[in-house]
C-alpha cells in the first residue's frame, strides 16, 4: 500500500536535546493515524517537521510523495491544524477562509462554493459573519479544521485536535475526523488515549523522541494482550476471597494480583494455563462468585507499559 | 494573486485594527497644525503677559517657517509611528501563531514580509499626502503658495525617510524576534543618522540629509538663496537601506522555524 507519510531516520535536535530521534514512519493512505505520547514526547515537533515549519537535523520525510523540505509543493498536499489555532481576530470566518483559499489560487467562484460547504459541514454558517475574536475554543477548532480542508489536502496534520475541548466539543471534532476516513489521511497527535482508541486505525507511541511501537490498533491490542482476569466475589465471602486471591501470587503463571474490596485483578503470564486453572481453583476455594471476566488491555495499559518500560531503561 | 491577497489582508488589518486611522489622525493633525503654529505662535505669545517679550523678538513668520515646522513635525511623528506600527507586525504574528498557520500555505516568506512592508508604505503615503495637502492649503492661505514641485519633492522625501525606519524596524524585529529590540535598534539608527549630520564628509550620505535637500529646494525657489545641495547620495543610501533591510527580513524569515 502507498504511504501517505513516509519518514526515514527523521531527527530534530535542539542543542543537546533530541526532540525527535530517528523516526521511521510509513502511514498508509486514507487512514486515521494516531500519534501518541506524553507532553514533551516529540509529537508537536514531528508534526512541525512534516508540515515544513521546522527543518530536520537529520533524515528525510515525504508527505504524499513531496519532500518535507520542498515547502511550496508540500503546502498543496497538506492541511495543518496546530494545537491552539490562532486567527486574525478582526476577520470573520468567511474572510479568513477566503484569504487562505486565495493563497492556494483557488478561483473566486470555486472558493466561495468551498467556503459555503465547509462552513455548513463544520456548523459555522451562523457565525460566519462574526469576528473570530469572539469565538469559543470549540468554534476556533472547527474553523481550524475548515482552513485545513480548504485546499482539499490529501494529508491532514492535526496536533492535539481535541485535547483542549470540553466533552461535547471533543465529540464534534472527533466525529468530524472520523468522517474524513477514506478521503483523507489523518495524522493526529494526542495524549488523550481514549480519543485515539476511539478514532484511530493505526497507532504509534512516541516517547523521548523515539517511536516505541507502531501498529494497527487491533494488532497492538492482541500483541500486548496479557489478559487480566477480573473476579468479583459476593460481599459475604470477601474474607475467603481475599485469602484465596492473595495466595495466587505464588503461582508461576501469575504476574501480579491486585485486590480492591471484593474485586480482584489477576494479571497472568500464560493465559492458556490461567484459563484452565482459575475456575477449578475458585470452585475449590468455595466462595460465591458475582462476576468473572477476562479483560483485554486498554490502549492506556499498553501505553503505560511501554512508556514505563522505556523510562526504566 | 498571492501577493495581492496578502497585501489586501495587510491593508484590511491596518484599517480594522484602527492603525490607519491613528496614522492619519496624527499625521494630518500635525500637518495642519504646522502652518497654523508658524503663523500664530508670535500672536499667542504676545497675548500671554509672561511671554509677551518673546513675541517682540521673534521675527515675522514666513512661509519657510511653516515649511520647516511641517517637515520637522512630520519627520518626528512619522518616525515614531513608523517604529511603533512596524515593530509588532511580524513578531506578534509569530508569537501568537497566526504566522505559522499562514506560512504552511503556498505563500513564500518573502511575499509574506514584503506585503507587510508595502501595506505600511501605502498607508504612510496616503497619510502623508493628506497631511501634506492640508499643510499646503493652510500655508497658501496664511502665507503664500509654496512652490509645487519642491512641495511634492518634500512630501516624497518625508515618506521615504519614514520608510527607512519602517524597513529597519521590520528587519531588526524579524532578526531578533523581539519587538523591543527591533524598535530599539531603529531608534539607535535614528541617533546615528543625526550624528552623521555633524560630520561634514559623511553628512551627505545620511538619510536625514534628504530633508536638507528638500528644504533647499524651497530656499532656491522662494529666496533664490539656497546652497548647492546634492541629495542624490542620501537618496541612494536611503533606498539602499530599505532594500537591504527587506532582503535581510526575507532571508531571516526563510531560515526561521515556527
Amino acid at each position: 500500500m502507498k504511504s501517505a507519510i513516509y519518514t526515514q531516520s527523521l531527527s530534530k535536535n535542539y542543542g543537546e536535546i533530541k526532540a525527535v530521534d530517528g523516526i521511521d514512519l510509513a502511514v498508509p493512505t486514507g487512514i486515521i493515524f494516531g500519534f501518541l505520547g506524553k507532553n514533551g514526547a516529540g509529537k508537536t515537533t514531528t508534526i512541525r517537521l512534516l508540515a515544513g515549519l521546522a527543518k530536520p537535523s537529520a533524515g528525510e520525510g515525504w508527505v504524499d510523495g513531496e519532500s518535507i523540505l520542498d515547502g511550496k509543493n508540500l503546502a498543496h498536499k497538506i492541511g495543518y491544524l496546530p494545537e491552539e489555532p490562532a486567527f486574525y481576530g478582526w476577520m470573520t470566518p468567511i474572510e479568513y477562509l477566503d484569504y487562505v483559499g486565495s493563497l492556494f489560487r483557488i478561483p473566486t467562484d470555486e472558493r466561495k462554493d468551498r467556503i459555503d460547504k465547509l462552513l455548513n459541514r463544520l456548523g459555522l454558517t451562523k457565525p460566519a459573519k462574526r469576528r473570530i475574536g469572539g469565538f469559543s475554543r470549540g468554534m476556533r477548532q472547527r474553523l481550524g479544521l475548515a482552513q485545513a480542508l480548504i485546499n482539499k489536502p490529501s494529508v491532514l496534520l492535526l496536533d492535539e485536535p481535541a485535547s483542549a475541548l470540553d466533552p461535547s466539543g471533543r465529540k464534534e471534532v472527533l466525529d468530524m475526523i472520523v468522517s474524513l476516513r477514506g478521503t483523507h489521511t489523518v495524522f493526529m497527535s494526542t495524549h488523550i488515549l481514549a480519543d485515539a482508541e476511539r478514532v484511530c486505525d493505526r497507532i504509534a507511541i512516541i516517547d523521548r523522541g523515539k517511536i516505541l511501537i507502531e501498529a494497527a490498533q487491533p494488532e497492538l491490542k492482541s500483541d500486548f494482550s496479557i489478559p487480566v482476569f477480573e473476579i468479583e466475589s459476593a460481599p459475604e465471602d470477601q474474607e475467603i476471597f481475599s485469602s484465596w486471591i492473595s495466595q495466587l501470587v505464588s503461582e508461576p503463571w501469575v504476574e501480579d494480583v491486585q485486590l480492591t474490596g471484593t474485586v480482584g485483578r489477576v494479571k497472568v503470564t500464560d493465559s492458556d494455563i490461567a484459563n484452565q486453572t482459575i475456575l477449578p481453583m475458585m470452585v475449590a476455594a468455595g466462595f460465591r462468585l458475582n462476576r468473572y471476566e477476562v479483560v483485554r488491555p486498554s490502549l492506556e495499559d499498553i501505553f503505560l507499559r511501554l512508556v514505563e518500560k522505556e523510562e526504566s531503561k | 494573486m498571492i501577493f495581492f491577497s496578502s497585501l489586501r489582508k495587510e491593508l484590511m488589518e491596518l484599517v480594522r485594527t484602527s492603525k490607519l486611522i491613528i496614522m492619519l489622525a496624527v499625521m494630518v493633525a500635525f500637518g495642519l497644525a504646522s502652518p497654523l503654529m508658524a503663523r500664530y505662535t508670535p500672536e499667542i505669545l504676545s497675548l500671554i503677559p509672561e511671554t509677551a517679550i518673546l513675541a517682540e523678538i521673534i521675527p515675522e513668520p514666513t512661509l519657510l517657517d511653516a515649511i520647516s515646522q511641517f517637515m520637522e513635525n512630520t519627520y518626528q511623528f512619522g518616525f515614531i509611528l513608523g517604529i511603533l506600527l512596524t515593530m509588532g507586525s511580524f513578531v506578534k504574528e509569530k508569537d501568537l501563531g497566526t504566522a505559522s498557520m499562514i506560512l504552511v500555505k503556498p505563500i513564500s516568506r518573502s511575499t509574506f514580509i514584503l506585503a507587510k512592508f508595502l501595506a505600511l508604505a501605502i498607508s504612510f503615503l496616503v497619510s502623508i499626502i493628506i497631511a501634506s495637502l492640508g499643510a499646503y492649503y493652510y500655508s497658501t492661505i496664511l502665507f503664500a503658495p509654496p512652490e509645487l514641485t519642491a512641495w511634492i519633492l518634500m512630501t516624497l522625501v518625508l515618506w521615504l525617510l519614514i520608510l527607512v525606519y519602517v524597513a529597519l524596524t521590520l528587519a531588526f524585529s524579524t532578526l531578533s524576534g523581539s519587538q523591543a529590540l527591533g524598535a530599539g535598534v531603529s531608534f539607535g539608527m535614528m541617533l546615528v543618522f543625526s550624528l552623521l549630520g555633524f560630520l561634514p564628509s559623511l553628512k551627505p550620505f545620511s538619510p536625514t540629509y534628504l530633508m536638507t535637500w528638500a528644504g533647499n529646494q524651497f530656499l532656491n525657489s522662494t529666496l533664490r538663496a539656497g546652497n548647492a545641495v546634492n541629495g542624490w547620495p542620501s537618496l541612494l543610501v536611503s533606498l539602499g537601506i530599505i532594500t537591504v533591510s527587506l532582503i535581510i527580513s526575507s532571508i531571516t524569515l526563510k531560515n526561521q522555524e515556527f
